[in-house]
């Protein structure tokens, strides 16, 4: 009997295999018959356009945009890389600038009850807002359509950083905690070297979940702004109904949200510990 | 009247309890340690042994009263007082030796590296664990834990060690290894050590002076009994000296049968029995000027 990794390898590929048989097989053109009449073709019905493109029509824009994806011939025709890369940079940017407020943040409100209590009703009311409902306000204030993209992604993904920080820090083990008292550790030393690797799991259980939602809410963003980016050539492709690249854009985002969410995974084993 | 090393004056702790009053769970507790004293307190839970040495480690607050260490007052945590904590309290991310070296270099910051490395692995081969000392706390027993914690404390050389019921989550083979352990590092240091304990056996073994705490609420340091064996001791030996069974037999009558109604001296002070020498355990003669004393009371009562 093959170990249970090869046997879910197996079953995953069959998997597979079905399911792009299956819609391969529904996604045909209709034999061309003469049932048709004039007046169908007048109105196009019978054309291959309007239908769900087949796997190996996905395939093969994914082929051609994968063995060229840096190419840019002008503001509408970029390769898939290019757009990739806008993204995941419009991703890093907010999402580093939500860490450096978050992480100092969540410190302060995990460390003080006070500064708890103080903040607590204002990030209630602010986290449940859809970062898509800032777009317009940061629009008008920015007045800048890429850096806007940014803050919407730098707002959604504060929330899970922010109180899984607090969370984290405010429930270091005190015998932890007295151990830095006993050595005479000062706040500063304390946090860095107790707090910060006693709270790092949750804090990076945080960042994964931040890091996910940027990714989503990057695609919309971009829908909205315009201009370059995963999102907005997914949006570029429906207008220009080439449906097989919307299939073939919406795998590559499927694939980058994993890579980030792996990249993060890694993060959080380096900093786990058992007790 | 010559200062002792330290100084627990009039010290008590007021809860509030849920219907609104309070709750005393001990008060005017006096004592003194002398330096290079191992003194062990015992007393049945919930009459606050625990609270005591916390209050004595400053990482909790005593409702009145007071603690002097070499003429200073205790005021919150300090180096110059190591705790070795029931749950060992390792830090889970560190190896054993990062464990020590942290707290060494905590207590010596100018100390070279090098040299904070020698000194950490000097007290980590002293509880026999240099074999370990890579190793984080979640790939060692229960026993190699505080074997790392009690080397932690020692490491830094803390003027007074604080040990709150070191053993007592440990299996009783593990803990009388240990206990040996124990009894050798404080052979070569003579440290000044405060600890509390269960085990009678414990105590005896360890100590210099036993304090016996009365139940709480309302909690007192009733005797403290002097520990008459030679040292250096051994677990396999010491039950062979007389004044062991005699020591054991008084300790055990105190926590059986006295330790509800029992009482220090007019001014606070713990009795202080010697049952090894004295024949009447259980009513120790008062000396002749507490006579007195005693009897001017008596009188003012009456």
């Amino acid at each position: 009997m093959a170990s249970l990794n090869v046997r879910a390898a197996l079953l995953s590929v069959s998997f597979l295999i079905l399911a792009l048989g299956m819609w391969e097989m529904a996604t045909q053109p209709p034999a061309a018959t003469e049932a048709t009449s004039e007046y169908e073709l007048l109105m196009g019905v019978s054309g291959s356009e309007s239908r769900v493109p087949p796997p190996s029509a996905v395939i093969k824009v994914a082929w051609a945009e994968l063995s060229n994806p840096f190419y840019d011939a002008g503001a509408n025709d970029k390769g898939i890389g290019i757009q990739l890369a806008y993204s995941v940079y419009r991703v890093l940017t907010g999402y580093l600038a939500a860490m450096a407020i978050a992480l100092p943040l969540g410190f302060l409100i995990g460390m003080s009850p006070l500064m708890y209590k103080a903040l607590n009703p204002y990030i209630q009311v602010l986290r449940p807002i859809s970062p898509l409902a800032w777009m317009p306000l940061a629009l008008f204030i920015i007045q800048d359509s890429d850096a806007s993209a940014i803050f919407v992604i730098f707002i959604c993904s504060i929330w899970p950083m922010l109180l899984n920080t607090a969370f984290g820090v405010a429930n270091v083990r005190s015998d932890w905690v007295n151990v830095a008292r006993t050595h005479e550790l000062n706040p500063f030393k304390t946090a860095i070297t107790v707090i910060l690797p006693a709270a790092a799991p949750t804090i990076l259980t945080g960042m994964r979940i931040s890091i996910g939602i940027a990714w989503l809410v990057i695609v919309a963003a971009e829908m909205l702004v315009g201009g370059t980016g995963i999102g907005y050539y997914v949006w570029n492709e429906w207008n220009n109904l080439d449906l097989a690249s919307v299939i073939f854009s919406i795998l590559m985002i499927g694939v980058v949200g994993m890579l980030l969410d792996l990249a993060l995974g890694k993060a959080q084993k380096l900093v786990e510990y058992k007790e | 009247m010559s200062k002792s090393f330290l100084e627990v004056d009039g010290l008590s702790k007021v809860y509030p309890d849920r219907q609104g009053g309070e709750l005393t769970v001990f008060e005017d507790i006096r004592f003194a340690l002398q330096k290079g004293e191992f003194v062990c307190i015992i007393g049945h839970s919930g009459c606050g042994k625990s609270t005591i040495l916390n209050v004595l480690a400053g990482l909790d607050e005593a409702s009145t009263g007071n603690v002097v260490m070499n003429s200073k007052e205790v005021k919150g945590p300090g180096l110059e007082r190591g705790v070795v904590f029931q749950n060992y309290s390792l830090l889970p991310w560190k190896t054993a030796l990062n464990n020590i070296i942290f707290a060494v270099k905590a207590r010596w910051p100018s100390w070279s590296k090098e040299k904070v490395r020698e000194h950490s692995e000097r007290y980590l081969k002293m509880v026999g664990l240099d074999h370990a000392m890579d190793r984080k706390p979640s790939q060692l027993s229960g026993g190699m834990r505080q074997r790392v914690s009690i080397a932690r404390a020692f490491a830094t050389q803390p003027e007074l060690l604080l040990l709150d019921e070191p053993f007592g989550a440990l299996d009783a083979l593990t803990r009388g290894v240990i206990q040996d352990e124990l009894v050798k590092i404080w052979e070569e240091t003579r440290q000044t050590v405060f600890m509390i304990t269960h085990d009678v056996d414990e105590a005896i073994l360890l100590s210099d002076r036993i304090f016996l705490m009365s139940n709480g609420p309302n909690a007192r340091i009733a005797e403290s009994v002097k520990v008459n064996l030679p040292h250096p001791r051994s677990r396999a030996t010491i039950f062979q000296n007389p004044a062991h069974q005699k020591i054991r037999h008084y300790l055990v009558d105190f926590l059986v049968n006295r330790s509800g109604s029992a009482l220090p001296e007019q001014d606070g002070s713990p009795r202080v029995v010697d049952p090894s020498t004295d024949e009447l355990t259980s009513e120790p003669v008062p000396a002749e000027s507490e006579t007195k004393t005693e009897t001017t009371a008596r009188a003012v009562n009456a």
